[in-house]
């Protein structure tokens, strides 16, 4: 099971270690830090690494690497699962997840990871239960304890540890009962210069934001559950029921929550919300080069594309950009090559566009002409898959709730404008 | 003074002023009040308060005072709170108390746990049953004799059957892990029953837990098909959990049990189609996840590539993804390759080829070599594609497409050459030795169709002794090439070439290879052709697939460690040698054992081939059919000389010449098949080669895949035994170590065998290991036997061997010459031995210089009736003297043996001396 834990900050210290078994010593980190100074790029660094006598699990979020050492064979995707479990847990505790956080809560943190894990077995990892055992801070609660002498660890102990729903505590109580759902879509393709799609698929997610008084019991329905054949649920989730009637049926822990999340392969049809042409050349012995590029929605029933953000590595030769765009505004980094240019919403009427020349080195080859293009952009009330929610359904429970449904989606990893384009979409 | 006076004080105040004393910076008076505090706990007073003073006390090195606290210790300890709160009417005190008990690393005092412990494993709560399990894992952690003693693993067994889910599955992870440093004992008896609560439990527990279940679940094997697909039914849906680790233990499941399933049923294809929205999604989640599931995926390609077939779009490698990802993602790619996707693929694969990543870019250009070796009617858009990469001049790019090609000209002989010229322009840029060697190879391979061959060739011989070992060797090969294909202008160029690689240079392969070519040139230049030219075997489409038994293994490990580094748990975990091996289940019922799936063959990386010396020296070759001919070979030659020293001769060559194995084997079977022919070119084969004979003692197949042959030898007075180790095993190997069991000279290592970096996979280590003869002595049968046990990391192996006499013959065996003739006289009759040697054409002078070179001395010599008689005498290690005559006739040498001892060392004499005889044979021809 998963002996210690150090916390690794990107210039390379550990800033915070912690152990649930014996105590091993933090030079193990040694053969992590060897593996850092050979990658290229901070998340090039390998997720296992063998030690003569451990391992070294890590995941890198937020800048932070979380090195897991572990001296068994344990399944690494169980670490690597915790490990993304104890960095959602911070970010939901302090807001953010970075080393100033963590060490600004240190008391916090270690009250925390002592209850995730119990000898290397994980014992409370809802956010639901670790939150009545262990407050989050607050700033009033900070000045309280400073006053009182109190500290954050609940005097109650977590009664939903003993119930058959662990995830929901018990006694829950509002005034106002809402259960919002959101559905988020990211997707993900690779567009080639002519605009075929190479890859596109969908990465899909529903969250949920459920305050209900009680035990409520819901159901969620679709109008093309057809659509959800590769789906990953959230604990609550009764599974027969959906094999067997398409419906989502559970009783949702309180609060903050991801229901479902699915991925629409790129075997089914993935419309594509947005276009790029591009037109980008070099004369051969001229140090001048022309830059043309145009944006334009395509497939979006109707709705806006907004907070597009077009950026693009260009090849090392250019020495800078002097372009004109259409709307919003551009930067040309010329140490870096990159390109941004954030263009806000696309008005289908005024497609905007990005033109003028491009400075090259003297002398220098002439360079690739095909530059990724990385696309970000986000859709409101539209999921691109075309899933939607028929209804949803309260049981159990006497109070009308309020219910409601957002749709968003979002450019995940879009890629285009190479021989092989390759698009992919932001998240919302 | 008695210990009574402790009890003796009894005035108020008497805690406070004994915490003062515990305090006190004196250790003197520490002691003083720590015992005065137990005589105060002997007649009942409550000194509990005093814990924390008490325990203070415990930072000593005085082992009195220590000891004194630790009674206090388990005196409290029983009343201690933990002990106390296991009894609050609270569960959730309860299970904190029994969960903080296991944190409490101290031996002593985990005893008083045991109890509290008991009683909570039963508690009426589930809350407190969970957590008492896995305080028994803490607890065995400590001390697992205590554990095993107290009954806790059957307290264990029995929450299997446990009402509440969670109780079951932290049983089944306490289990789980004790059961890890406890290989042998079968703690998780999985029977019916226990699979029905288990799968019961696997519903409603935590995402953990359900890990610890499946995992717990894939080692289970189910009696038949219907048992198995219930498993699965009722396992499936576990592929749909948010978790991804639940998912691949999931998949681990399926994939094990899926064996047991008819190939024609419905429901096999069905869950076959449901393996594949898993994987994928996997693939979508962090970069960590993807790196394992890839890895996993990887297994999962070559079990049942029919899974993910479809989806080969998923492996498209993603701009930012990071490199590790890429690495694995393109693997893959190539595995899924077919005629359907090749377009696909390879225009991915060109674009990956202008990437940034210089490790990234090598992958992709020898990727797109091997989907050319690989779909064949893709072979030219392939080629074609290489070229244009060759056009870019990347440096890194243009030599990674000239190793490729080389491949490909392997695969595809005399179907592309039209691009040699294009190759040729680029050799001045080529800087890395693959990519050196690849191009002399292509060179030397087509020399006949290039003008300008021996100038090109040329060009590499003016820094001859500044190129690798490989450049030198292929360069070596591809000038004879070009010799044996244009004798009359590169004439000059070869003798150069041979001159370099025999005469100049240090590195023995390449100085025998350059005697061999030279004598084969010199004695029999069609020979020559028909070796150096023969036609290569084709190489094979499919290269570094996992062996199937390895993969069968590594199936049913999905999910671990051992999935991620394709290699089986007990190559590198620690701790876990003695792990059972786990295979996959064998289908039972009317259709027979499970019929092999089409696997396809599995080539190593490094080519054994013959021809892959003499053309592409890729490496040093193991090989193991050329010892079988070199048998044949060897007996021929030795004319039963050393049948007498082993049972079972297997003869080959010293590892440092294992390139020479390939040579012999080629020139045997290419050549000089009659066995009349052989004997005599052989040996002056084996005079080039500065030839050793070692015996294969320990087989590969006996082993484990270790394959230990040697010799024993003398040298400056002492002894060694000279090993060569070869891993046949497709696993590294360490932790080298050797013991010898008593034996009648008494002979122990001087030194532990040094093997310090881990044996790789067709790797051969050469080890001289010094031997002494101060161990304890046993006598055995034969008397020269040796008994030895060599241990790695993946076993003990055990081997007997002869030792060779000659070996403990000392320096100091020259006696007195009045001392001997006494001593020859005294020896009785009985002791006397005859041998008549034959076919041996030396002379006196001759043999007793050879002979002395052994530690055979020459005391006297006499010339009787033209006879020339010879005295002599050695001594062994263990001080027994021998004495000998011998009389030499021509065509006749006789040899009689006298030994000082009533010992019945002399039935192994003949064979000794026989085998100097012979010995010193070989070194007159050389």
């Amino acid at each position: 099971m998963i002996h210690s834990l150090f916390l690794v900050n990107s210039s390379g210290d550990i800033f915070l270690e912690k152990h649930w078994k014996s105590v091993v010593s933090r030079s193990v980190c040694d053969y992590f830090f060897e593996a850092q100074e050979r990658a290229s790029e901070p998340e090039n660094v390998p997720p296992v690494i063998p030690t003569p006598h451990h391992y070294l699990i890590s995941v890198l979020r937020h800048r932070i690497y979380f090195v897991a050492v572990i001296q068994s064979e344990v399944p690494p995707l169980f670490v690597i699962e915790f490990l993304h479990r104890v960095v959602d847990t911070f970010q939901d505790y302090f807001g953010l997840c970075t080393e100033a956080a963590i060490k600004d809560n240190v008391v916090v943190v270690y009250e925390l990871l002592e209850e995730m894990l119990d000898n290397g077995f994980p014992l409370a990892t809802e956010s639901n239960i670790l939150k009545e055992l262990i407050k989050p801070p607050t700033i009033l609660r900070t000045v309280v304890n400073t006053i009182t002498g109190s500290t954050n660890v609940g005097e109650q102990l977590p009664t939903g540890q003993l119930s058959v729903v662990p995830w929901r505590r018990t006694g829950v109580k509002y005034t106002n009962n809402e259960a919002y759902f959101d559905v988020v879509e990211e997707i993900d393709a690779i567009i080639d210069k002519s605009g075929s799609t190479i890859t596109a698929e969908i990465q899909g997610v529903i969250d949920a934001c459920v305050k209900l008084t009680g035990m409520p019991d819901l159901t969620l329905s679709f109008m093309n559950p057809r659509l959800l054949d590769d789906v990953s649920f959230h604990p609550c989730v009764r599974f027969k029921r959906w094999e067997a009637e398409r419906i989502l049926s559970f009783i949702p822990p309180d609060g903050n929550f991801r229901l479902l999340s699915y991925h629409v392969s790129s075997q089914n049809l993935v419309a594509i919300p947005v276009y790029v042409k591009h037109n980008i050349t070099f004369r051969e012995g001229s140090s001048q080069g022309r830059f043309e590029l145009t944006l334009g929605p395509k497939q979006t029933m109707g709705k806006a594309v907004e907070s597009v953000l077009v950026s693009s590595q260009l090849p090392r030769g250019v020495l800078n950009a002097n372009l004109n765009a259409s709307q919003g505004t551009y930067t040309f980094d010329p140490v870096t090559k990159l390109l941004t240019w954030d263009v806000g919403k696309i008005n289908p009427q005024k497609l905007p566009s990005l033109k003028g020349s491009m400075s090259l080195q003297a002398g220098a080859s002439k360079p690739d002409e095909n530059p990724t293009i990385i696309i970000q952009f986000k859709i409101q009330q539209m999921a691109i898959s075309g899933l939607k929610v028929n209804r949803l359904d309260m049981y159990g429970e006497k109070y009308k709730p309020f219910k409601g449904i957002k749709y968003m989606t979002k450019a995940g990893k879009f890629q285009t404008g190479m021989q092989r384009p390759h698009v992919s979409c932001v998240k919302a | 003074m008695t210990d009574s006076k402790y009890f003796t004080t009894n005035k108020k105040g008497e805690i406070f002023e004994l915490k003062a004393e515990l305090n006190n910076e004196k250790k003197e008076k520490r002691k003083e009040a720590v015992k005065k505090v137990i005589a105060a706990m002997t007649v009942g007073k409550d000194v509990s308060s005093l814990f924390p003073d008490v325990v203070n006390c415990m930072q000593t090195d005085n082992l009195e005072l220590k000891k004194l606290v630790y009674l206090y210790l388990m005196n409290y300890a029983k009343s201690h709170p933990l002990c106390t709160d296991c009894e609050d009417p609270n569960p959730l005190i309860r299970a904190l108390a029994v969960r903080t008990m296991g944190c409490i690393r101290v031996d002593k005092i985990t005893e008083y746990l045991c109890e509290p412990l008991r009683k909570c494993l039963k508690d009426e709560d589930p809350y407190v049953r969970k957590t008492a399990a896995v305080c028994v894992a803490k607890l065995h952690d400590i001390n697992a004799q205590m554990v095993e003693d107290q009954g806790f693993l059957d307290s264990l067994r029995d929450l299997i059957a446990d009402s509440n889910p969670m109780v079951v599955a932290n049983a089944v992870a306490a289990l789980s892990e004790i059961s890890e440093s406890h290989p042998n004992s079968n703690l998780l008896d999985l029977n019916p029953q226990n699979i029905n609560k288990l799968l019961t439990a696997l519903n409603e527990c935590t995402e953990w837990g359900q890990i610890f279940i499946l995992d717990c679940l894939s080692n289970y094997n189910p009696k038949d098909e219907r048992e198995a697909q219930s498993i699965c039914e009722r396992v499936t849906p576990r592929l749909s959990h948010a978790n991804s680790a639940v998912v691949l233990s999931a998949v681990k499941v399926l994939m094990k049990f899926l064996e047991l399933l008819p190939k024609d049923s419905d429901y096999y294809i069905t869950l076959l189609k449901k393996l594949s929205p898993p994987l994928v999604t996997l693939l979508s989640g962090e970069p960590e996840v993807q790196y394992v599931a890839l890895r996993n995926i990887n297994l999962i390609v070559q079990k049942r590539p029919e899974i993910l077939k479809q989806e080969i779009k998923v492996f498209f490698v993603k701009y930012n993804d990071p490199i590790y990802v890429k690495l694995e993602k393109l693997d893959i790619m190539i595995r899924l390759a077919s005629q359907a996707n090749i377009a696909q693929v390879l225009a991915e694969l060109k674009e990956y080829a202008t990437e940034v990543d210089v490790d990234f870019v090598r992958k992709a250009v020898r990727a797109i070599g091997r989907c050319a070796i690989k779909v064949e009617q893709s072979a030219e858009r392939c080629v074609s594609t290489l070229l244009d990469l060759i056009q870019t001049k990347v440096n890194y790019v243009v030599q990674e497409a000239i190793v490729v090609i080389r491949d490909i000209f392997r695969k595809y002989p005399n179907k592309y050459e039209s691009i040699i010229a294009t190759l040729c322009e680029n050799l001045d840029s080529l800087d890395e030795p693959d990519a050196r060697a690849a191009m002399i190879w292509i060179v030397g391979e087509y020399a006949e169709r290039i003008d300008n061959a021996d100038e090109l060739l040329e060009s590499f011989l003016e820094g001859f002794h500044d190129e690798s070992t490989q450049v030198q060797l292929t360069l070596l090969t591809a000038i004879v090439k070009l010799f044996l294909k244009k004798p009359s202008e590169t004439q000059e160029l070869v003798q150069q070439v041979l001159s370099l690689a025999t005469q100049d240079s240090d590195n023995p392969d390449l100085r025998d290879r350059g005697y061999i070519y030279w004598r084969l040139l010199s004695t029999d230049p069609v020979t020559a052709k028909e070796v150096v030219l023969s036609e290569k075997p084709l190489i094979s489409e499919e290269t570094d697939l996992i062996e199937p038994t390895l993969l069968d293994e590594l199936i049913c490990h999905i999910g671990s460690l051992a999935s991620v580094y394709h290699k089986p748990p007990n190559a590198f975990v620690e701790g876990s040698h003695g792990i059972h091996r786990k295979h996959l289940p064998i289908q039972h019922g009317s259709s027979g054992p499970a019929a092999p799936v089409d696997q396809p063959q599995v080539i190593p990386s490094q080519g054994d081939l013959l021809g892959d010396l003499l053309n592409l020296d890729l490496g040093p070759p193991v090989n193991v059919p050329q010892v079988c001919s070199m048998q044949m070979g060897a007996v021929d030659l030795l004319g039963g000389g050393l049948d007498s020293l082993v049972s079972d001769p297997i003869i080959i060559m010293h590892p440092t010449l294992c390139g020479w194995k390939n040579i012999i084997y080629v020139l045997l079977s290419n050549s000089w098949s009659g066995p009349g022919l052989i004997s005599v070119d052989f040996l002056l084969l084996l005079a080039v080669l500065n030839f050793c004979v070692l015996q294969v003692w320990l087989p590969a197949a006996k082993a484990k895949g270790l394959e230990i042959s040697g010799t024993f030898s003398r040298r400056q007075g002492h002894m060694y035994m000279d090993m060569s180790f070869t891993n046949k095993a497709l696993q590294h190997m360490t932790d080298f170590a050797i013991q010898f069991n008593k034996n009648s000279f008494g002979m122990i290592p001087t030194t532990p065998l040094a093997v310090h970096t881990p044996l790789m996979p067709n790797q051969s280590i050469d080890i001289s290991l010094p031997l002494n003869t101060i161990g304890p002595v046993m006598k055995m049968d034969p008397l020269n036997n040796l008994q030895v046990a060599v241990k790695n990391n993946i076993d003990v192996f055990y081997f007997s061997c002869l030792i060779p006499l000659s070996i403990f013959f000392v320096e100091d065996g020259k006696m007195e010459r009045q001392v001997f003739l006494a001593t020859w006289k005294d020896i009785p009759n009985e002791n006397e031995l005859q041998y008549q040697i034959k076919e041996c054409h030396l002379n006196a002078d001759t043999v007793s210089g050879k002979l002395q070179n052994n530690n055979i001395y020459t005391i006297a010599k006499r010339n009787v009736e033209g006879q020339d008689m010879l005295y002599q005498s050695l001594k062994l290690t263990n001080g027994i003297w021998i004495l000998a005559e011998l009389r030499i006739q021509p065509g006749n040498p006789n040899y009689t043996v006298k030994n000082t001892l009533n010992e019945k060392v002399c039935p192994n004499l003949w064979p000794v001396l026989y085998n100097i005889i012979w010995m010193q044979l070989w070194m007159y021809y050389s």
